[in-house]
């Protein structure tokens, strides 16, 4: 179900990408024009800097997230709500935030940042140890406050622009760089796993990934209160568009 | 001689004194009314509520085909609190733009629903999914028009929760534009009866929404340049912002870092001011925008053009941004009612836009009643003047607090709750 899932994805990205990815302009050669057009405002300030060449693709990806929320990770996570209590649910968000540690640490290698390392390696350590393999999170109550790091970041240390804004399936706003980043920390964690092969004994290590796998997305989609079109908003996407680089340009500043 | 100089100036030191001294018990604590009307009530200061809100959103289906731009809104959302024995109902207006979850309607929910009422909370006619789903005309701003559909709308929602819950009484409040259009329904109820409303609250309202808008609007003309940079405007104020932020010790954009930036005067009044212009700015694009698709009105998209969910909004909010609520109301408002109905003059119309068009109405119902501060900059002077005048007893005043700045403040919601409570003013 779940690779037909993802296959079904694949078929949508690749023919929106193929329909072309511009989107259609605000007015055409046969449009009446209305009373009022973007031409008479041409001497105010833009507020946003947010390149978005590929806004057609985007949009459509945007509507795609919108409707694969609502037919399937919003009820699964209802379902999820309902079924499980809430301490295995927070146990799970410390279980998967505990694996990305790995990550956090050996970016913040590729970042030269010693300390950071040092201290998200303890916490993973300690976590996976007394909180019983990351099911706890004892390291915070210890006040050692967790790092996030990604590739992400590590390529805009590197120098990387960030490339432009791009709307995933599932995963919402991101930018090109943003992307690579997560493919690359994928990949990473792919090799890892490869390599550990935890469930290697168990002669399904297949399925027991996917559900992993599932679980996680399940997780993330739970964790994250954003809602498609909650506000109602008409410009929802352009102001998404621009909260989303106005937070990277915070959290950078941190 | 002596004696009486040195009373005089002990008369002088206490009048402002006296004065104020209404002013020294009510402890609402941000004195300047923009900050009031950005930062609310600090939390410390709201009332302590105990126990677990059950808000439910609901839709309320409509079966019109709505276009392919609007292809997220599938009828009018609702939100709602519901008690499980019997209990007063009462219905919440949003105001301008707003939809019936923005923070000041959960306030008023959480706050109403502790007290034991049921809660139903209605978004703004001006809101995109009223104009899309709700509204008859699909142009808001038509005070006695947006009554009648709230009115239909609640209708509505009554017939479909009535078995599932049970009631007491009905009651009614709105805040801001919602509070106006309150006085609108009220007034509709005692002809049609279906609620029979027992005690409507109007919250900060405006008297006529014409000049309160104007008022809004006027404090763009203090910004940079004016109302026309208003996005030069919103990068400033960003950037400053963002520096603060960069240097202080914050953990994220919230209450606390927008007191702190209140506290350090980050922004001058003209900014602050000019910031409020711009969220209305924002809320009412949305509006604007909506109304002219529904309609095919050729204001800001072009008439015969059927937008679809790949197209590009940008240039459409970016105009419609910069339109003020004036625009709005002399291109586009009053000649589609001009052309329903012959003859119509601008004035009439204006007419219809205020509270004084059911003066009779509401000086002689002992059921409505008005709160607002002295510092509403939504009012002129001579509007405050009007609203003592025509309610009388039925009018609280704060000293301060803004544009429902101290909505949240334990003292106002407790008044608020008696007053809905209580037989009598």
């Amino acid at each position: 179900m779940c690779s037909n899932a993802i296959k079904f994805i694949f078929k949508t990205v690749l023919v929106l990408l193929l329909s072309g990815c511009a989107a259609g302009r605000a007015y055409l050669p046969d449009d009446i024009p209305p009373l009022h057009t973007v031409s008479e405002f041409s001497d105010d300030e833009n507020v946003s800097r947010t390149g978005d060449p590929w806004e057609g693709f985007n949009r459509s990806m945007y509507k795609f997230n919108y409707e694969a929320d609502r037919f399937v990770l919003l009820p699964v996570v209802a379902g999820y709500e309902k079924m499980v209590p809430r301490f295995a649910r927070t146990g799970v968000s410390n279980f998967f935030t505990n694996i990305r540690e790995v990550q956090t640490f050996y970016n913040c290698i590729l970042q030269a940042k010693g300390k950071k390392s040092l201290k998200t390696l303890g916490r993973f350590l300690t976590n996976s140890t007394i909180g019983i393999g990351g099911l706890f999170d004892p390291a915070t109550a210890f006040g050692w406050r967790r790092e996030n790091e990604n590739f992400d970041h590590t390529l805009e240390i590197w120098g990387v622009g960030t490339g432009s804004y791009l709307v995933l399936p599932i995963l919402g706003p991101n930018t090109v760089r943003s992307a690579s980043g997560f493919a690359v920390d994928g990949g990473v964690r792919w090799a890892i796993m490869n390599s550990i092969d935890p469930f290697g004994g168990t002669g399904a290590s297949t399925e027991i990934e996917t559900g992993i796998t599932a679980l996680e997305t399940v997780d993330l989609r739970y964790r994250e209160s954003f809602r498609y079109y909650d506000s109602d908003y008409p410009f929802e996407y352009s102001m998404v568009r621009y909260l989303f680089s106005q937070e990277r340009e915070l959290k950078i500043l941190r | 001689m002596k004696i009486t100089g040195a009373m005089l100036i002990c008369l002088l030191l206490l009048i402002p004194a006296f004065a104020g001294a209404d002013d020294a018990v009510y402890g609402y604590p941000i004195d300047n009314s923009y900050a009031a009307t950005i930062l609310g009530t600090p939390k410390g200061y709201r009332p302590d509520l105990h126990g677990d809100v059950p808000v439910k959103t609901m839709v309320l289906e409509t079966d019109q085909d709505t276009p392919e731009i609007f292809y997220y809104d599938r009828g009018l959302r609702y939100t709602v609190a519901f008690q499980n024995r019997k209990a007063p109902l009462v219905f919440l207006i949003a105001g301008t733009g707003g939809s019936s979850r923005s923070s000041r309607m959960l306030a008023l929910m959480n706050n109403l629903y502790c007290a034991g009422f049921h809660v139903v909370a209605l978004p703004s006619p001006t809101f995109p999914n009223f104009i899309i789903d709700a509204s008859t005309t699909h142009v808001p701003g038509n005070l006695p028009d947006d009554a009648a559909d709230l009115y239909r709308v609640m209708e509505k929602i009554w017939s479909q929760v009535k078995g599932h819950i049970e009631v007491s009484d009905f009651f009614l409040a709105g805040y801001s534009l919602g509070g106006t259009e309150a006085a609108f329904v009220a007034k509709l109820d005692e002809e049609r009866k279906v609620f029979d409303f027992r005690r409507v609250l109007m919250l900060n309202p405006a008297v006529n929404l014409y000049n309160s808008v104007s008022r809004v609007e006027g404090l763009l003309d203090r910004i940079p340049g004016g109302t026309r940079r208003i996005g030069a405007f919103y990068n400033h104020v960003m950037a400053k912002s963002t520096e603060f932020y960069r240097k202080g010790d914050f953990v994220a954009i919230d209450d606390d870092f927008l007191f702190a930036a209140y506290q350090a005067q980050l922004l001058n009044r003209d900014e602050a001011g000019g910031m409020i212009a711009v969220a209305f700015r924002i809320g009412s694009a949305g509006m604007i925008f909506a109304s002219d698709v529904m309609t095919h009105g050729g204001y800001v998209v072009p008439k015969n053009r059927d937008l679809k969910n790949s197209d590009s909004l940008d240039d459409y909010f970016w105009t419609s941004l910069h339109l003020s609520f004036l625009d709005y109301f002399n291109e586009y408002f009053y000649p589609y009612f001009q052309s329903r109905h012959h003859g119509l003059t601008k004035e009439e119309l204006l007419d219809t836009l205020s509270l004084k068009s059911i003066e009779s109405y509401l000086a002689s119902s002992a059921k409505i009643g008005v709160i607002t501060n002295e510092d509403d900059f939504i009012l002129a002077p001579r509007e405050l003047d009007y609203l003592r005048r025509v309610f009388g007893p039925r009018l609280k005043v704060y000293p301060r607090g803004g544009h429902l700045g101290n909505l949240e403040y334990r003292d106002n919601m407790a008044f608020l709750i008696d007053r809905l409570r209580s037989s009598t003013w």
